[in-house]
């Protein structure tokens, strides 16, 4: 059971026994009123998609999805491969399903495909990624002005800002909810 | 292997720098004029009831969730012009704009009202503004915070009348108020100019002065580029009336299954020594937000809860 307070981006909750995915979320409260959670959702098995507030009295319940280990294999045209590798039964996810998560789709990586009455509608990956960093600009040490932070492009394509001292070829870990840079793995 | 946190840290050096520089042109803002700077404890047994704002507790006290009722105690006591920047403690409040440990500007004079507390924001903005250098090209809400006075002002039923597609008075009816300004009106508000929304419905000032029949609260709040500023009312004199809409709020925080907080009665106590009164809290950090152009409350502090 979830109340309003959990409510974050990529929460999966169940709304009139269907399974919903938490696409945007804002916490908003004015002034002296009472707090409000205003969440864009999305239906994970018809890909409707609407806004809703709630408050903090509200709960829910967990999405009722299935995990399924699976191996991401290609993406073609928008299909997205995945491979039990006990039954070698594959699967296949369009973009709207994969979402955010493409940005971190490594070769081979190993996922929980989420079923929903057995069909799948989306994948969870692992929190953390260690990715190679394949686009840097040098650092231009003592710049102190704009050395704060700067732009990166990984293998699989992502953009994000990290800190200066990072360069193309290192590895760096990815935490793939935020989409954020965590630290330097040295290798 | 841990976290960068020292990264994370040092990429906020630009904002936390203009922050400080903000912080102390306020400070010199009410220096200037003669305001006396004060210090009241964070750990109280007393604090303003009210419905939807929770405290921490610690043993048998609370951290404020405001000054509020100690610079009272002190214009009661005969000053007359105080202001403190301190620490203020919510729970449950985390978001864009939210920290559950934030820093609040309260200000407080002696016989004024809420309108000439909203020129002192005028003058404070824009001289703080002035003062860490702010150009008007620089970035548009720099722009906003540069707007020469008086600013925009817009009751609280034409708000709802130009933005909302609900009465006020229906809103209030079925309990939909606090989300009609939230989602349909405050996203209009202070974006061509800063705006003073004000005269809000009693039920929206548990601490403030009420006029025409008890019905309009001398209340209002500063929205600069959507975000909600401050807010500052014509301050509550008479110590019955604030008894009783502090057990008001003490039933509907029950009735919400809320947890009670001990009636102030030293701050009831002193309330009718207090003069014709008006004062402020105004949020620090989202002043930072504005000055330093940053759409999270995260950029402008060192330390969120997530970082610790």
């Amino acid at each position: 059971m979830y109340t309003a307070s959990d409510l974050r981006k990529g929460l999966r909750i169940k709304i009139d026994n269907e399974p919903y995915i938490v696409t945007e979320f804002n916490f908003v409260k004015p002034g002296k009123g009472q707090a409000l959670y205003r969440c864009r959702l999305k239906n994970m098995v018809n890909g409707s998609q609407f806004e809703r507030t709630f408050r903090s009295v509200d709960v829910f319940e967990e999405a009722d999805l299935q995990e399924k280990k699976m191996q991401y294999l290609y993406q073609e045209e928008g299909k997205y491969c995945f491979m039990d590798n006990d039954t070698y039964e594959q699967i296949f996810l369009n973009e709207d399903q994969i979402g955010d998560a493409k940005n971190f789709l490594l070769d081979n990586i190993e996922v929980e495909v989420l079923l929903f009455e057995n069909r799948p509608l989306g994948i969870s990956l692992p929190n953390f990624i260690d990715v190679v960093v394949t686009k840097a600009e040098p650092w231009a040490r003592g710049d102190s002005v704009s050395g704060n932070t700067k732009p990166v492009t990984v293998q699989t394509g992502y953009q994000l800002q990290v800190p200066p001292f990072i360069e193309e070829g290192e590895m760096i870990r990815i935490d793939t909810r935020s989409g954020e840079y965590i630290t330097r793995v040295k290798g | 292997m841990s976290e960068d946190y020292s990264w994370k840290l040092a990429a906020k050096s630009e904002s936390l720098f203009l922050r400080a520089k903000m912080v102390q042109a306020i400070r010199r803002f009410f220096v200037d004029q003669d305001f006396l700077e004060v210090e009241t404890p964070l750990l109280v047994f007393e604090q303003a009831v009210e419905v939807n704002v929770d405290a921490v507790a610690v043993g048998d006290r609370f951290l404020q969730t405001s000054p509020e009722l100690c610079m009272k105690r002190l214009l009661a006591a005969g000053y007359r012009k105080i202001f403190q920047i301190c620490k203020c403690f919510r729970q449950n409040e985390r978001g864009a704009r939210h920290l559950p440990e934030f820093t609040m500007l309260e200000w407080y004079r002696a016989n004024a009202d809420y309108k000439d507390i909203m020129t002192d924001c005028e003058d404070l903005i824009i001289s703080v503004a002035g003062g860490i250098g702010l150009k008007k090209t620089s970035f548009s809400k720099a722009r906003l915070l540069l707007m020469e006075k008086p600013w925009d002002r817009i009751t609280v039923e034409e708000a709802f009348q130009r933005y909302a597609k609900i009465e006020v008075s229906d809103a209030l009816g079925n309990g939909r108020f606090d989300e009609v300004l939230a989602c349909e009106i405050e996203p209009n508000l202070g974006i061509e100019r800063p705006v003073f929304l004000y005269d809000y419905p009693r039920e929206h000032a548990s601490l403030a002065h009420c006029r025409d029949d008890g019905d309009i609260a001398e209340r209002f709040e500063l929205y600069i580029a959507g975000i909600e500023i401050a807010n500052g009312f014509s301050e509550l004199t008479d110590p019955d009336e604030q008894r009783h809409r502090f057990e008001e709020a003490f039933r509907q925080r029950k009735e919400k299954g809320y947890t009670g907080y001990p009636m102030p009665e030293k701050f009831l106590e002193t309330l009718h020594q207090m003069p014709p009164s008006a004062g402020i809290a105004l949020g620090v950090d989202r002043l930072a937000m504005l000055f330093a152009d940053r759409q999270t409350i995260d950029d402008v502090v060192a330390f969120t809860p997530e970082l610790l």
